[in-house]
């Protein structure tokens, strides 16, 4: 179980981004964490993979534990060596590295014959067998998705943390990146996603959990979050009941008042 | 074309002790985008230790060598840890002027050893040479030549097919993505200071092994494999040996052609040459000629 108690994040030695964060990823499960931008989401992963440290930020109370040892003060080498691997918003593939050499990258940790593994990975993701030899940089976006997941692949993580891994994907490729994820999860790895898209999230979620400006306003199995009333209205774009909206101007004054916490 | 022969072996053999240099360079840029200015002072210090254990302790040429290069290679690690680590996320400028406080904080103790006397590397092959068909083709020039292309081809085959020196392009790309990888960027940025050290050690040894020896004013070379890795792109590994062609060869024809062809330019101008392409290649691409473009959005 990865689990997340109290945790508060300060950027620069002054701007608290994370106002005490707790939630978990039991084993087995797909956790979906949803929220506006600008709600710390990121940041969260970040302090999980231990890459604050790049972005001059510090975790200054709480704990992060992994089946109940504590990882906050480790380095991100040797968290992703205990099986917390994280793929990054934007894919940021290695751009002149061909597919397998972005494979090989991520096999880092570990040591020894990796074949099984890209054997593994290629089943996952066969368009990455093809492509195998080309160059990273001239893929498409949905196909540098799966190689930015493939590549954490890689390392064979217990957990896998994806951000935003539909982000700027055709509908269609929506479908197979959630398809593959439900996939990744059915072998065994516990995943943590983040998105936008919430609908996506919390149709392959058993838990969701709910952040707003660095804390967590709202908690519940998937399935609820999907009727809960206000979740449909700001993040499956449903309206409660129904009636038009005047203009743009009303929503925001209504969506500022309808805040959780504020 | 005997001349023009017996300049090409020169110039071949003044590439390699750039290429060396310039390696040293391009894989510090590469790791944390820093031009070290210290490295003509390491180079120093490399060439020194070589001479104080192959001349003082009397040790075999090979291995006061590698002795040499690596007392280099703990200089290098040494100055990155104490001095470059904390200042990682700092502006690259200020890390640039650091490396020029740590190159006099280097090469003012290393001066004072050095003297003013002339010492020698204790280097094995003398003034000997080959003669063929009228060429002069000194040992020392085939050592060196010899020595450049296979440290080439390691590094190379290094890049290219271990874990560690595709953690290092890696990382080289994008750090942060190389942290999520699993990859401890800390012990590649010690890496690519021990390497670059270690190839300065033996740089150093070949530019003190000729008639000029080593003295205070071998820093000098170091300082020329600037224009080498300036023509050849900061950040690009093949372009840091093709621009120490390019400058060692021009080097060498001018110091045999100028004197004949150009007398008014004045003596030893073979010494500026390096600086006047250096010029001309930021007039023309600013980026060298393998090295990427730096795009800037507004």
């Amino acid at each position: 179980m990865l689990e997340l108690a109290n945790v508060e994040v300060v950027y620069h030695d002054v701007i608290l981004v994370l106002r005490g964060v707790s939630f978990k990823v039991p084993d087995g499960q797909i956790v979906a964490l949803l929220g506006a931008n600008g709600a710390g989401k990121t940041t969260v992963l970040r302090a999980i993979s231990g890459l604050l440290d790049v972005h001059n930020g510090d975790i200054t109370k709480g704990e992060i534990t992994l089946d109940g040892d504590a990882i906050h003060k480790s380095s991100a080498a040797s968290i992703v060596g205990r099986g917390v691997t994280q793929v990054l918003e934007g894919r940021r593939v290695f751009g002149e590295f061909t597919v397998e050499e972005n494979l090989r990258v991520g096999a880092h940790t570990a040591k020894g014959d990796m074949s099984g593994q890209m054997d593994r990975v290629y089943e996952l993701f066969p368009i990455l067998a093809e492509r195998r030899k080309s160059t990273a940089g001239y893929l498409s976006g949905g196909e540098q998705q799966m190689l930015a997941m493939g590549r954490a692949m890689m390392s064979n993580p217990r957990y896998l943390i994806l951000d935003e891994p539909s982000l700027g994907l055709a509908p269609i490729l929506v479908q197979k990146i959630r398809d593959l994820i439900v996939d990744i999860n059915k072998q065994g790895t516990s995943i943590l996603l983040v998105e936008q898209n919430a609908t996506m999230a919390l149709s392959i979620a058993q838990h969701g959990y709910i952040m707003e400006t660095g804390k967590i306003v709202m908690d519940k199995p998937a399935a609820e979050l999907m009727k809960d009333e206000d979740v449909q209205e700001f993040y499956l774009g449903l309206h409660a009941g129904g009636e038009e909206r005047k203009s743009f101007r009303d929503v925001k004054h209504y969506k500022r008042r309808k805040r959780w916490l504020s | 074309m005997t001349t023009f022969l017996q300049a090409t072996i020169a110039g071949l053999s003044l590439a390699s002790i750039y290429a060396l240099l310039a390696l040293g360079f391009v894989i510090i840029y590469k790791a944390m985008q820093v031009v070290s200015f210290a490295h003509p002072a390491v180079m120093l210090f490399g060439a020194y230790m070589v001479s104080w254990f192959a001349v003082d302790l009397g040790m075999g040429f090979i291995l006061s060598v590698v002795l040499g290069a690596v007392a280099a290679a703990s200089l290098g690690w040494l100055s990155e840890r104490v001095t470059i680590r904390p200042m990682i996320g700092k502006p690259l400028f200020a890390i640039a002027i650091l490396t020029i406080g740590l190159d006099i904080v280097i090469r003012t103790p290393i001066n004072n050893l050095i003297g003013l006397d002339i010492r020698t590397v204790g280097s094995p092959w003398g003034f000997n040479a080959w003669n063929i068909n009228g060429v002069t083709v000194p040992y020392r020039s085939v050592a060196m030549i010899a020595t450049a292309l296979v440290i080439t081809v390691l590094l190379f085959l290094f890049f290219r097919y271990t874990r560690v020196g595709l953690a290092m392009r890696a990382t080289a790309i994008d750090q942060e993505v190389a942290l999520a990888q699993g990859i401890n960027v800390g012990r590649i940025f010690s890496l690519a200071w021990m390497m670059a050290g270690a190839m300065a050690a033996v740089a150093g040894m070949f530019a003190a092994s000729d008639l000029a020896g080593l003295s205070q004013s071998t820093y000098i070379v170091g300082i020329k494999a600037l224009p080498a890795i300036v023509v050849g792109g900061l950040d690009s590994i093949n372009g840091a040996v093709i621009g120490a062609l390019v400058i060692g060869l021009i080097e060498a024809y001018t110091a045999t052609y100028q004197s004949s062809y150009a007398p008014w330019l004045g003596g030893n101008f073979s010494q500026v040459v390096p600086y006047v392409v250096l010029l001309a290649v930021l007039l023309i691409r600013p980026y060298g000629l393998f090295g990427s473009p730096e795009i800037e959005r507004v």
